[in-house]
């Protein structure tokens, strides 16, 4: 972060709709695919950016209905900060609601996996929630 | 397209295949399960998920493809899933997915591996 000069910031706001993940997935693969991130690096940023959003969609309860994103393009790596105004969450409701979901195996979860999928595949990741609303963000850099 | 899907079927003797195309989300993901209920309904025991023209899942897709696993469990029997990005498997795994289905990097092996 500290070598990282400042380039580029896109913001984008979508309505909690049905695929509108999907938006915001595309153009954080734009940004990538201009800052040469590799095709594998450009799949796991879209996957981060649909998990995290979906979260938001699922869970936030924002009276809004919208997800704000704000991507942060800098020489060698793709930032993005996903925000929803919703109720927040704390690690405990996460960790209830995951408990809850479990199937036929208990290794075999069927829901809840969105912001474990988004942590793994990305370089840093961190979560800001109050009663106001949630940020999510993560960082990927480019591997050379 | 952004997101124009499709489910083509395959169905041999033994085995059955289902190719998808397009983002694996809900709509997609109930879409397949219903074709794979009605193959397990008519005795299919032995599936293949062919993801190889699907380039997006995400986890509420990856939901209903378990949902798919467990149906098949019930009935002894297997899934093979193939054509998947080395995201989506490496995602399949840490879901624990390949603990119980089948992950083979084209659809010969999967069908191979029954």
């Amino acid at each position: 972060m500290k070598n990282a000069v400042l380039r580029d910031e896109v913001c984008l706001t979508i309505p909690m709709d049905h695929d509108m993940e999907l938006v915001a997935a595309k153009t954080g693969s734009v940004l990538a695919e201009l800052n040469h991130f590799n095709e594998e690096q450009i799949e796991e940023i879209q996957y981060a950016i649909i998990e995290t959003c979906i979260n938001a969609f699922e869970h936030s309860q924002s009276e809004d209905r919208k997800v704000y994103i704000l991507y942060i393009r800098r020489v060698d790596e793709l930032e993005c900060k996903i925000t929803d105004t919703g109720v927040g969450f704390t690690p405990e409701d996460q960790h209830n609601s995951i408990s809850k979901r479990q199937g036929m195996h208990s290794d075999l979860r069927k829901r809840g996996w969105g912001l474990e999928i988004t942590k793994t595949l990305m370089d840093e990741f961190d979560i800001q929630s109050s009663e106001n609303g949630t940020t999510v963000s993560f960082i990927k850099r480019i591997v050379s | 397209m952004l997101n124009k899907f499709d489910i083509q079927i395959r169905a041999e003797q033994e085995y059955a295949v289902l190719e998808t195309a397009g983002y694996l989300n809900d709509s997609l993901g109930e879409q397949l399960s219903k074709k794979a209920q009605e193959l397990i309904e008519k005795g299919y025991t032995q599936l293949v998920i062919n993801l190889d023209k699907t380039a997006l899942i995400n986890s509420i897709g990856i939901s209903i493809l378990i949902e798919i696993i467990e149906a098949l469990e019930e009935r002894n029997g297997t899934l093979n899933f193939c054509g998947l990005s080395a995201t989506q498997e490496r995602t399949f795994r840490m879901m624990a997915i390949a603990k119980y289905a089948g992950i083979f990097p084209d659809e010969k092996t999967a069908i191979a591996n029954f």
